[in-house]
């Protein structure tokens, strides 16, 4: 079986670990340049405030409502993101992110009716910890096990914790009452084509003769599908379809503590991010570096940092994104330790038609994303006629500084000495 | 000339434990390992003795007198592990009424307290206040103006 482990509105989450005051209040976290609204928790999302919502627009509700609003603070869910996976290497042998507040477990070795308790302690542990609450799927498949997460956030019934075992009858019967759109992977153009053929309900696809869909769609909810019958169609790193994160990672052929070595995959994991990003005309917010190290060899000293670096506006431009990437890198790479993998991930993504930037833009910034667009376009299309890797960029100055307006910024409280908590002995 | 070579360590970069020897000596030509190998130790790592679960433990600056009589001292750094059972006796980071403060854990009749160090501060009684136990204070670390 396999968990997946999910943090309730993990931005506000961690916000509230560290200000207590903040708790069952309306809380907004912002980008911090064109303050919108990026992540809400439970509070402001039953008010009505949406996703991408300009801050301007919520002064009324501030003074009527009380909601606070604070800035993104992308050091400290970085290192909360790595607490909650270190806690979670406790309870799995198996554990790969899948984005910066998920978390994707093997439970192969515990014992069925074991399951349920394990996952309790789990998510009871990492409330414990690290302070975040957590909601734990456990499935057969991936699929089904967000699915199950899914339910478990939805549900109070379940307290959090949802296992969905392939075939009987509980399943059968959330099934039928889950519409295809809370389906992983599965977005509005599809759920539309899919009303067509009126399939509605996850169990109306889950019944569907896969081969009629993957003739009518694609190879990809083909596999979903059987997914959903709990026969598992996608490994670890298929995850990048649900287009709300894009992660690239790979191991080393060979374990090394080179910087060069490092650098190198960092850029090629940020370019090729970068191109799926521009494929999907998406834009990131912000860039996530994660190393490891071999947790078998007992040997090595163990260090599997992360950190994330946000970008001074939403983009696509592989060269922003690289030297972000190696500016995370150079935040965390330490010698003298051998490493087995690196990766990167683009957080809070947004689409770029509508990002509408461009209204509040100085014409000169507006020339210039014209041009980074070009630029970007005519890489893209050179890599796809001529092979991948034709054009390259080299790891941009590592010494770019982002210049950030972060006026409600919440201090990094567990990066920074100077900013570490203040506890008051009065 | 002591005083020059304290001096200058102050100003060398932080030192960081070596996770593995820069050069794995060896003896000669013969490709023996040396006998001095088996007795490689890294430098003592402070993290290792003061922070015990590294995804649960926190660092937090003391403002305020209250916890003098306990020798913490405004300014002073505590390690707070949220890994540990709260026993009395322990001292906690707690939150009480929305903030965030350190006390001392005491059973007084049964009842719990988080009491002060310092007769200034009337004890809060735990069970009747908005109040919740957010971490246990490991270790103090008091710096010296030097």
């Amino acid at each position: 079986m396999i968990g997946l482990i999910d943090a309730n509105n993990f931005y506000v989450s961690c916000e509230r670990v560290f200000k207590p005051h903040l708790e069952g209040v309306p809380v907004g976290v912002l980008s911090n340049n064109d303050g919108c609204v990026i992540a809400r928790s439970s509070e402001l999302k039953a008010l009505g405030v949406a996703l991408g919502a300009p801050a301007y627009q919520l002064q009324p509700l501030q003074r009527r409502q009380g909601i606070e609003l604070v800035s993104s603070n992308y050091e400290l869910y970085g290192d909360m993101s790595a607490r909650m996976r270190t806690v979670i290497e406790t309870f799995s042998p198996s554990v790969e992110p899948y984005s910066i507040d998920e978390v994707f477990a093997r439970f192969d070795s515990v014992a069925d009716d074991e399951l349920e308790t394990h996952c309790r302690q789990l998510r009871q542990q990492l409330r414990r910890l690290t302070g975040l609450p957590v909601c734990v799927g456990v499935a057969p498949t991936r699929t089904l096990a967000k699915l199950a997460n899914h339910i478990a956030k939805k549900m109070p019934a379940y307290h959090g914790v949802c296992i969905l075992r392939a075939n009987d009858d509980a399943t059968r019967v959330l099934m039928q009452s889950t519409t295809i759109d809370q389906l992983w992977g599965i977005g509005r153009r599809l759920v539309e084509r899919l009303h067509l053929m009126d399939i509605h309900s996850v169990w109306e696809l889950r019944s569907a003769d896969p081969k009629r869909i993957r003739r009518r769609f694609s190879v990809n909810l083909e596999r979903t599908l059987l997914e959903l019958r709990g026969i598992p169609c996608l490994e670890m790193h298929d995850g990048n379809d649900a287009k709300q994160r894009i992660m690239t990672s790979r191991s080393f052929g060979r374990l090394t503590g080179e910087f060069d070595d490092l650098r190198e995959a960092v850029r090629q994991h940020a370019q090729r991010g970068a191109e799926k990003l521009r494929r999907q005309r998406g834009l990131a917010r912000a860039v996530l570096v994660f190393l490891r190290t071999n947790r078998h060899r007992t040997d090595h000293v163990q260090y599997n940092p992360s950190a994330i670096v946000e970008l001074g506006h939403p983009t696509a431009d592989s060269r922003l994104i690289a030297a972000a990437a190696g500016q995370a890198l150079a935040r965390i790479y330490r010698p003298r330790h051998w490493f087995m993998k690196a990766g990167v991930m683009l957080l809070d993504l947004v689409d770029a038609e509508r990002q509408q930037l461009a209204l509040f833009d100085a014409p000169q910034q507006a020339a210039e994303r014209e041009r980074s667009e070009r630029l970007m376009d005519t890489l893209d299309t050179l890599n796809r006629c001529m092979g991948r890797g034709t054009v390259r960029l080299g790891m941009p100055r590592d010494d770019a500084t982002w210049h950030l307006r972060c006026a409600h910024l919440s201090s990094r409280c567990t990066t920074r000495w100077d900013e570490i908590l203040r506890v008051k002995a009065r | 000339m002591v005083d020059f070579i304290i001096r200058r360590a102050a100003l060398a970069p932080p030192a960081q434990a070596l996770p593995y020897p820069l050069v794995r000596p060896r003896a000669g030509f013969s490709g023996f390992p040396s006998p001095a190998e088996d007795y490689e130790q890294r430098a003592l790592d402070l993290n290792e003795r003061l922070v015990k679960h590294p995804a649960a433990t926190f660092f937090m600056q003391v403002e305020g007198d209250s916890m003098v009589d306990y020798q913490i001292s405004d300014g002073d750094t505590l390690v707070v592990d949220r890994a540990l059972e709260p026993q009395p006796g322990h001292i906690l980071v707690a939150l009480v009424d929305g903030e965030v403060v350190v006390k001392r854990y005491e059973q007084h009749h049964g009842r719990p307290l988080l009491c002060s160090g310092n007769p200034r501060y009337a004890p809060i009684p735990l069970s009747d206040r908005d109040c919740q136990i957010w971490g246990v204070v490991r270790a103090v670390i008091h710096e010296y103006l030097v």
